[in-house]
């Protein structure tokens, strides 16, 4: 496979706006994406975060500015939602196989995201969690260099939501690939993440999780409640939910 | 069996094979309205076709195609919900179609025949055009059966994934006009869709890939045709009417089935 040179980056998002019927929904947004990136970009709803992503994979075209692609890039991408009629008769593996038809490789990335064992399971009966994962499975069927994930946890629950984060660093680290995250929930994707974008149809601020979070900017969007959610876990919980005072404390062991 | 009989049987199950498959996307992306507008709109069809002396398949057809286009243009001004918008073109050409109709200049029409099928008045030639259409949906829905399937599952995963989303939807609207226009002689307008969406539901139950389901909806079509079919024979009923009540009383049946495993 063509290898994406380090020194340039993934996708550069050079000054893209859009209108749409008279609303502007983006307006004059920069940034760019590298290799081994998380960049997660958060704002509220109707701050045109969709929009961005659509532009970015090509689903919709912006009215100025432009999205430059590395050569080779290869993005897997996990929509925001999924919603299949009840009366398609659909297993997990089928539904890869709607994008890949090599059955082998399915199940390999039903195993990447440790859902192999569902692979008969008919989609619908999927919990939230088990969704995701699945559509992550099929996001990494094009053996992306870039993740793109639009509301990656939407629909699961806190517990979930943090092994789901987990997993998708875990890819990060053996893919090497970046990844572009969508999200409205601003505590857990604060661990989660290299690089915060605070999107309200322009950019409000920029930076490391913790640099944002201290930005007027961001406290002026979603208030001061809602301050960095740093991930330091000084216990873990064991089966029946007791605590369990883990040995190394402070230390983050999440990681 | 009279020659009629087997003219009938013939052209009934040609409609029926494709109905299957076809029907299982009409009920996988709840486009059963939107089928039962088309074909309410080709009655309109055939009144041009009278008009214009052409070949009735082929004026349902372009009149199917139409509206299609006009439907998807309607909903992209989002004035109205898509079930409001179906409501009002249904209704709207099925009126002006008998209207245009009942106005032709000395004109002696079946209109019972048109609306609820006339399938033991079948000739040789609709019997070779039916097939030979037949024969096209059921190609085009092997060739691009994957395509088909990635976008009735998500839209956007799919254009993402490189389909070519508009391509792939329009070739399932011709497909879908092609059908209506062979399975108004067969059930006539007012029960196309009960053909196309009655076999693939009882399907649904006994099925559990997409494939399945085709094929097992192509098979309950086929056999509601010759039950059909055997019950207007017996007791001298309208075809098409008993057609639909046989593929009901499988839909029923399959009910039972389930609910017993």
């Amino acid at each position: 496979m063509p290898a994406v040179e380090t020194a340039q980056p993934l996708v550069k998002i050079d000054g893209i706006s859009k209108r749409i019927a008279k609303r502007t929904l983006l307006d004059k947004v920069s940034f760019s994406i590298n290799k081994g990136q998380i960049l997660t970009l958060i704002g509220p709803n109707g701050a045109g975060k969709t929009t961005l992503v659509r532009c970015l994979i090509g689903l919709s075209q912006p009215d100025s500015g432009a999205v430059i692609k590395a050569p080779g890039l290869r993005i897997g991408y996990m929509p925001q939602r999924l919603s299949i009629d009840d009366t398609l008769p659909l297993t997990v593996l089928r539904f890869l196989q709607l994008a890949e038809p090599r059955r082998a490789l399915c199940l390999d990335a039903l195993e990447q995201v440790d859902i192999l064992h569902l692979r008969k399971r008919p989609v619908q009966k999927l919990s939230g969690g088990e969704t995701q994962r699945m559509l992550l499975a099929r996001a990494l069927l094009r053996q992306p260099n870039l993740l793109v994930l639009d509301e990656p946890v939407q629909g699961v629950d806190i517990a979930g939501q943090e092994s789901l984060y987990r997993l998708i660093g875990q890819l990060r680290d053996s893919l090497g690939c970046g990844v572009l995250m969508v999200s409205h929930d601003l505590h857990l994707v604060m661990a989660a993440t290299d690089e915060v974008i605070c999107l309200n149809h322009h950019i409000c601020c920029q930076g490391s999780p913790a640099s944002v979070s201290a930005s007027s900017e961001y406290t002026a969007l979603f208030g001061v409640r809602t301050a960095l959610y740093s991930h330091q876990h000084d216990h873990s919980h064991g089966l029946d939910d007791e605590v369990v005072e883990a040995p190394g404390r402070g230390q983050g062991d999440h990681a | 069996m009279p020659d009629f009989v087997i003219s009938a049987l013939l052209a009934g199950v040609g409609v029926a094979l494709v109905a299957g498959p076809l029907g299982s996307f009409v009920v996988w992306r709840r486009m059963a309205y939107f089928g039962d507008t088309l074909a309410h709109a080709s009655l309109l069809g055939i009144a041009l076709a009278l008009w214009l002396s052409v070949t009735p398949g082929v004026a349902v057809f372009a009149v199917s195609l139409a509206l299609a286009m006009l439907l998807v243009a309607l909903q992209q001004q989002r004035l109205l919900a898509t079930d409001t918008l179906l409501g009002i073109l249904a209704h709207s050409t099925l009126a002006t179609g008998m209207i245009a109709i009942s106005i032709i200049p000395g004109a002696r029409i079946n209109l019972e025949g048109l609306l609820f099928g006339n399938l033991l008045a079948v000739t040789s030639k609709e019997v070779l055009t039916i097939w030979v259409t037949s024969l096209i949906v059921a190609t085009l829905l092997s060739v691009f059966w994957n395509r088909l399937l990635a976008i009735t599952v998500h839209e956007d995963l799919a254009q993402a994934e490189g389909i070519p989303v508009a391509g792939i939807r329009a070739l399932l609207m011709l497909a879908l006009a092609l059908v209506i226009a062979i399975a108004i002689k067969v059930v006539g307008v007012l029960l196309i869709t009960a053909l196309m969406v009655i076999p693939a539901a009882t399907a649904r139950r006994l099925s559990s890939t997409p494939e399945q389901m085709a094929i097992a909806a192509s098979l309950t079509a086929v056999l509601s045709l010759c039950a059909g079919l055997w019950i207007a024979w017996q007791w001298d009923t309208p075809v098409g009417p008993s057609v639909v009540i046989a593929a009901a009383g499988l839909f029923l049946l399959s009910l039972v089935k389930t609910q017993q495993a």
